[in-house]
């Protein structure tokens, strides 16, 4: 019989506290009542311990007991974890339902791993090398895509002193043991990990690479960098969530992590039920072969909630130390922020704006942290790049988790109320949002694509910035008193906001564009301007230009020329020049 | 066993508001029902808000007016608050907390059920699909509703938001037999009560709805419950007896200040404008009870009216409830005042759930294009208008003048119908046809040549 380690002697809400304790640390696991629910110490005072309960605590009464697990809150890292759906403390939700029914009913305790599942276990060290934590020591193929690494947990070195043969495991079998004066550990394919700490890796770089996301705003105007940050805010029905399940479907990452936290039940079950069908244009397997679920749903514990986005941070890096390049998606950190209030709130600390804790930016700062290209321990590059929404009360952006986040970010998708209500989607607004990546990556589109991608990105930005002083006369005067030259740039503009910017998520062409297919785009409407430019300057007007077939043609290439027509894509700056000089005869 | 619910005990603490404190008991779970029997040997319900050692923090649902330190009897019954359902509440009018007022007695239930629900796996679930065709234009083809959604109306005080409600409640049954209405009522007046209960007897469905009613003279803590009875109501008749459940609930707004006043007495520390910070998980507890279930047959649908304070969307109360809502409707006071019924403001109205139930095989082939489309024109009017209002009209572009004929006509032939009007989603989108069949083919940029080529009506 396991000993108690406190009684409850008060509870409100999600946060109880605890009397007569003993061995409880900061941090630490614990269960309690006799539905043996769980939680974890977030505070010691005086004899008294608060612990946030992950679980709803109705019926809980004081004197019921506390029992502690002796270590904090881990997940467990191993074969099985991709294509699985966990909520925010790695319970597996598919396990659940089966044993529960469709309800999440409380104190069900289901291992996040399944024990009794066979895996083959192929070795790839040999007897007596002298092995270092984070090691890779065989593989596993654990989805069609994805070879899982063994990793020797990270604090773990010594002489292999034996290792099992090729061949099919269980993860209760170990697979090796290494020795180290004179004690040997036994090494299973799985291992824990306490959520809340980093795991380590050799040394962290610079980043070098985008993340291609095949959404043609985010590639071509504000990049994001593999291992970098990037925030999404927008108020609600802005389309966050359209953008991180499209960056979800079609990112260049080859592991996906994608944290539901405290959103909408409907729309995690439109994942959950579409990603299976959805094919990995990469691989041409379905995108559940490279995804981790978690999902913690708006209606689920606050706590739990708290807890989904370092649970996903850590089966990031987890991801990561093998070698593999991450994408966690987390949607929305809003929410996260908002359960840190509701909990500090209960444990009555001082609040500072609109209620949030004052440790609210350092949890920030330390979650983003947890981003980046590192080399792992076993010596590979690798990277964890972190796309996380924030939902601004009232689409305000001043407010406090907005403005905390974008201290710690380098790349700033803003979404904009009036592009969603005329329904231009990625609504990701071109004046506020900004990417500091660009210098990092240029190298890699001048290498991959073209040397001429970043003169032609600044073009367009400069013609964007343009209309946007022009649109403040318009607004005053209309458009037909402009000289032509400035009606040139107003008609550029519109044709890239909707032939470029513009991008239905749900038609079958125009949801991926490769980098190649956005570049020749880019190329063809710069053409058109420059071409136009030197017409206008003899006298032509945009009036004629307008109504030539070629502007039509380019209005709609992005579903008229698939990933397979790029070459003829690649005629059209020809094809533009040559029907502008049916206008100059 | 022993029977707690005798354990009786006498002598309150400390009465602030809708609270009471009482001490030296024991035994007493978090979150369970009090039961409390004042001088008049009437009860009323609690819950407990906290617990500790020896002490409880109770909530008084039918508030604390007449109660003193010890002219009243407590009882804790040791379980959540539970409600009877049976397929008997169709058709019965209750009360705020689940007394039938109809002068009926309580109905004979088969199952106790906890009023706070369970939160649905995420796995669980199924994706709404099945549109319901409301017969209003300006939802059906803009904005559709879907079985299951959850799809608020966001209103202001004066507008037609009770009309709209009942209207979709009418014309949506037809489709299915096993279809229901359960409608709650927080802290309305009892006019705008009876405005449903007319509708619904009207309409002849009045013994398929399910009526809670906790009107603008109940102790306001009491609507904290009602929706919470109404919902676990609906959840039986939908997941238990396979019903299609049409849940409407007016005005949440009533609802959140009920939770601020009680968060305020409590001395919780407020996020924004007063109201607790939990304010997103509470209403995400009642929203996230929509939704449909594999295997099962039944369905909740959501159609909460809520009155934004001035009519700022970006007010708390509509602010959180998008977040969690599929979508919304907007009721717009301009297109009210100019006699447009439904005055739905298609621009900042949005269904999230429309992309994936339109279209091929399911409306119509042309339908996202065009209402993709709509959408786009008529945001460019809205431009357009703003700057006629400076420069007049005579000054505007020929294709500028043509937007704004395009505006006119969407706003009266389109968006506007009668209460009693049923227009098919077929008709809808001819309608729509028609109307941006004003602008010239080039400026339909996102709509495919072959839907234009098929259904742009060339000008006579």
């Amino acid at each position: 019989m396991e000993k108690t380690a406190g009684k409850v002697c008060r509870v409100v809400g999600p946060v109880v506290e605890a009397e007569e304790i003993t061995f409880l640390r900061m941090l630490d696991m614990v269960e309690v009542g006799e539905d043996r629910l769980v939680g974890e110490v977030m505070r010691l005072k005086d004899d008294r311990v608060f612990i946030q309960v992950y679980e709803d605590t109705t019926s809980l009464k004081a004197g019921d007991p506390i029992y502690s697990k002796g270590s904090p809150l881990c997940v467990e890292l191993g074969p099985g974890l991709m294509g699985n759906i966990y909520d925010g403390i790695q319970r597996p939700l598919e396990a659940l339902e089966k044993a529960e029914g469709f309800y999440i009913k409380k104190g069900v305790h289901v291992l996040a791993l399944d024990r009794t599942k066979i895996w083959h276990f192929t070795p790839l060290k040999k007897e007596g090398d002298n092995i270092k934590g984070g090691e890779v020591i065989g593989e596993v193929q654990e989805s069609s895509v994805i070879k899982h690494k063994i990793l020797i947990p990270p604090l773990i070195d010594g002489k292999l002193k034996w290792a099992a043969k090729e061949g099919n495991y269980n993860l209760e079998e170990r697979i090796a043991v290494v020795e180290k004066d004179g004690r040997s550990n036994d090494i299973l394919m799985y291992q824990r990990w306490p959520v809340r700490k980093p795991r380590p890796y050799k040394e962290k770089l610079t980043v070098r690479e985008p993340l291609i996301t095949g959404q043609r705003v985010i590639d071509t105007l504000f990049p994001l960098a593999k291992g970098g940050c990037v925030a999404v805010p927008g108020g609600f029905g802005t389309g966050k969530t359209v953008v991180e399940h499209q960056i979800a479907k079609w990112s260049d990452a080859e592991v996906v992590i994608f944290v539901g936290c405290g959103e909408r039940g409907n729309e995690m079950t439109d994942v959950l039920l579409n990603f299976p069908k959805l094919i990995d244009p990469r691989t041409g397997k379905p995108l559940t072969e490279r995804t981790v679920f978690i999902a913690n749903t708006s209606n689920m514990p606050v706590a739990a909630r708290e807890a989904s986005i370092y649970t996903g941070i850590t089966i990031a890096e987890y991801y990561r130390d093998m070698g593999y390049n991450v994408a966690l998606i987390a949607d929305s950190t809003s929410r996260w922020a908002e359960a840190l209030r509701e909990l500090a709130g209960r444990l009555e600390e001082m609040p500072v704006e609109e209620g949030f804790p004052a440790y609210l930016p350092a949890r920030l700062a330390e979650f983003y942290e947890r981003a980046g290209r590192i080399n792992t321990l076993n010596g590979d590059g690798a990277s964890v790049t972190i796309i996380a929404s924030v939902s601004p009360p009232g689409g305000d952006f001043s407010e406090p988790v907005t403005s905390h986040t974008k201290r710690f970010i380098r790349c700033f998708w803003a979404l904009d109320r009036d592009l969603a209500y005329s329904r231009h989607y990625p609504a990701i607004g071109w004046v506020e949002s900004y990417s500091e990546y660009l210098d990092d990556i240029k190298g890699w589109w001048h290498d991959n694509i073209d040397e001429e991608w970043l003169t032609l990105r600044y073009t367009i930005m400069e013609l964007l910035q343009k209309e946007q002083r022009l649109e403040q006369v318009v607004k005053l005067v209309g458009t037909e008193v402009l000289p032509q030259a400035q009606r040139l740039v107003l008609e550029i503009c519109n044709i890239f906001k909707n032939a470029f910017l513009q991008q239905s998520a749900f038609d079958e062409i125009d949801t991926y564009s490769s980098a190649r297919k956005q570049f020749l785009m880019l190329k063809a409407i710069a053409a058109l301007y420059h071409d136009s430019e030197r017409l206008i300057k003899q006298g032509a007007s945009v009036t004629e230009i307008r109504e030539l077939p070629i502007h039509q043609e380019i209005m709609r290439m992005k579903t008229k020329y698939t990933e397979k027509d790029l070459e003829k894509l690649a005629q059209l700056p020809a094809k533009v020049e040559e029907s502008l000089k049916g206008l100059e005869a | 066993m022993k029977d707690y619910s005798l354990r009786e005990y006498v002598g309150l603490q400390e009465i602030v508001g809708p609270i009471f404190v009482i001490r030296n008991i024991h035994n007493v779970g978090y979150n369970e029902v009090v039961e409390i029997v004042d001088e008049q040997n009437k009860a009323r319900l609690g819950v407990t808000l906290e617990v500790g050692k020896g002490y409880a923090v109770v909530q008084v649902l039918g508030g604390t007016s007449g109660l003193s330190f010890d002219n009243c009897k407590v009882r804790f019954k040791e379980k959540p608050l539970m409600i009877g359902v049976s397929e008997d509440v169709l058709g019965r009018v209750f009360d705020g907390v689940g007394n039938p007022i109809d002068n009926m007695p309580k109905p004979a239930y088969g199952e106790m059920l906890d009023v706070n629900g369970l939160a649905i796996n995420p796995t669980a679930r199924d994706y709404p699909n099945n549109i319901i065709e409301t017969g209003i234009s300006s939802i059906d083809i803009m904005n559709t509703l879907v079985r299951g959604q959850k799809l608020p109306i966001f209103s202001g005080s004066g507008l037609s938001h009770d009309l709209i409600a009942t209207q979709i409640a009418r014309q949506a049954r037809v489709k299915s037999e096993s279809f229901c209405v359960v409608f709650a009522a927080m802290g309305v007046k009892y006019d705008v009560a009876q405005i449903f209960i007319k509708s619904f007897e009207d309409s002849g469905v009045l013994d398929r709805v399910s009526v809670f009613l906790s009107l603008a003279d109940s102790p306001s803590i009491e609507r904290i419950l009602t929706p919470r009875l109404a919902l676990t109501c609906a959840e039986f008749l939908a997941f238990k007896r396979s019903m299609h459940v049409l849940v409407i609930m007016t005005d949440m707004s009533n609802y959140c200040e009920a939770l601020r006043e009680l968060s305020t007495v409590r001395g919780e520390i407020p996020a924004r404008k007063g109201y607790p910070g939990y304010l997103y998980s509470d209403l995400a507890s009642l929203y996230e009870r929509a939704g449909m279930i594999k295997d099962v047959k039944g369905s909740i649908t959501q159609l909460p009216i809520l009155t934004m304070p001035n009519d700022d969307i970006t007010h708390p109360i509509p602010d959180l409830t998008g977040y969690i809502t599929e979508g919304q409707i907007v009721l717009d006071r301009e297109l009210h005042s100019r006699g447009i019924y439904p005055p739905i403001a298609c621009l900042s109205s949005l269904s999230r759930l429309m992309k994936d139930n339109i279209g091929i095989g399911m409306t119509r082939e042309d339908h996202p294009p065009l209402a993709s489309q709509l959408f786009a024109c008529y945001a460019r009017v809205k431009d357009i208008r703003s700057l006629a209002a400076i420069v007049g009209e005579e000054e505007l572009t020929p294709l500028d003048l043509l937007y704004i004929k395009f505006g006119d006509e969407f706003e009266k032939r389109f968006l506007s119908q009668g209460y009693f009007e049923r227009r098919t989603i077929e008709e809808g989108l001819d309608l729509g046809w028609d109307i941006i069949s004003i602008l010239p083919k080039e400026e339909l940029v996102r709509i495919k040549e072959e839907y234009i080529q098929k259904r742009y009506k060339k000008k006579a």
